[in-house]
């Protein structure tokens, strides 16, 4: 099936693993994904067809969206499966070699820094916590947000006084769901090996309903899997208008930086019994931590 | 409050990850932020030309430095 002068994609890098990949998996070009083995780690790669992964084919699918989307989940689907197995180091969408020799230079040239970041999330998984605040249904019953007053404002300052009260009634609306947010972010934050906050998501292209107020990615231990996500579920019904979105569990895509960039380790995080562990965790660059505070 | 439990992944929570996560390799071929960008650009378009008063959702997303600007108003402190 596949060609010589096809070209590598390369989905993730892993620590050895003895359970076999299921045998109807395919990835993103239609074809099964293979096991390279480089000394002691594994590239999970896929032959693609150079007419579709070359440089210029490649940045030319890219502005197309349906292209970008099946690409996407063929990604995930491959990743999602790995995850069934062991703990894979995800790599970025469209990590394209020439041929098996390629991935394995790469595996040579970039061997400590994998390591290290096999070591970072091995045994642990990404869950994703959103927060969307709806002002529409956090208005006291029988307002709307976007109730026109009943009474006509007969003055220029009856108008003034209603903008002013309406203006208040957001800024409180606002001010709670930030409330919320920070302390589910930080409650959940103990809980988490590590966290990460993406930008909120754009209702446009989410379509989800409401305002998206807490994007944020947490580095969990599987034996402590469940445990988190009971905790996200009991947040239901504590505050009225807001709505908390579970996704996961994810490969830990949000923590496989090499560099431990835009990603941070919880202080004080619950740590009932792998001390040791922990402490190989803190030996990340405490500047990409100060950086990532700053963000505020 | 509710809390959902989505069982098909949102395309948004999986570029999420695909294009602001995962091991940044240099390949033979890889997407360079450049590219990247591109991507960030056309979406951009595709939303603009939706709703021009939203903000992207990739925006500051190669650099996670950089807060986005319109869309930071909620997010919650880092302790």
């Amino acid at each position: 099936m596949s060609d010589m002068s096809d070209l590598r994609y390369v989905y993730a890098v892993c620590r050895p693993f003895e359970a076999p990949l299921q045998a109807e998996l395919t990835g993103v070009a239609g074809s099964p994904p293979k096991l390279l083995h480089h000394g002691d780690l594994v590239a999970v790669v896929s032959a693609v067809p150079e007419r579709d992964f070359a440089e210029e084919p490649l940045r030319a699918h890219l502005e197309d969206l349906d292209w970008l989307s099946d690409t996407a989940r063929a990604h995930e689907k491959v990743i999602a499966a790995l995850t069934t197995v062991t703990s894979p180091l995800p790599l970025r969408l469209a990590t394209v070699f020439r041929d098996d020799s390629g991935v394995r230079t790469m595996i040579e040239a970039e061997h400590e820094r994998l390591h290290t970041a096999l070591e970072r999330i091995a045994g642990r998984i990404e869950w994703g916590v959103k927060v969307y605040v709806d002002p529409e249904k956090t208005a006291p019953q029988g307002q709307s947000a976007a109730a026109e007053p009943t009474v006509k404002p007969a003055t220029g300052r009856d108008y003034l006084r209603h903008k002013r009260a309406e203006r208040q009634r957001q800024d409180t609306i606002w001010e709670r769901a930030e409330h919320f947010a920070r302390r589910l972010h930080e409650h959940l934050s103990r809980h988490a090996r590590a966290t990460r906050l993406h930008p909120p998501q754009n209702p446009a292209l989410s379509r989800a309903p409401g305002r998206n107020v807490l994007n944020a990615a947490y580095l969990v231990d599987r034996s402590r899997s469940e445990e988190f996500v009971e905790l996200v579920d009991r947040t239901k019904d504590e505050e009225p208008g807001l709505r908390v979105e579970l996704t996961g569990p994810w490969a830990a895509y949000s923590f496989s930086s090499l560099d431990d960039y835009g990603q941070r380790p919880v202080e004080g995080a619950d740590d009932r019994d792998d001390q040791g562990d922990r402490a190989a965790y803190d030996q990340g660059d405490p500047g990409a931590y100060e950086e990532q505070e700053d963000r505020r | 409050m509710t809390v959902v439990e989505r069982r098909e992944i949102a395309l948004v929570d999986l570029l999420d990850r695909l294009l602001a996560g995962g091991v940044v390799i240099t390949g033979d071929i890889t997407l360079r932020i450049a590219d990247v960008d591109l991507v960030r650009i056309d979406l951009n378009a595709l939303i603009s030309s939706v709703n021009e008063q939203v903000p992207s959702p990739w925006q500051g997303m190669l650099r996670p430095e950089v807060l986005p600007e319109a869309g930071s108003r909620a997010l919650p402190e880092v302790s």
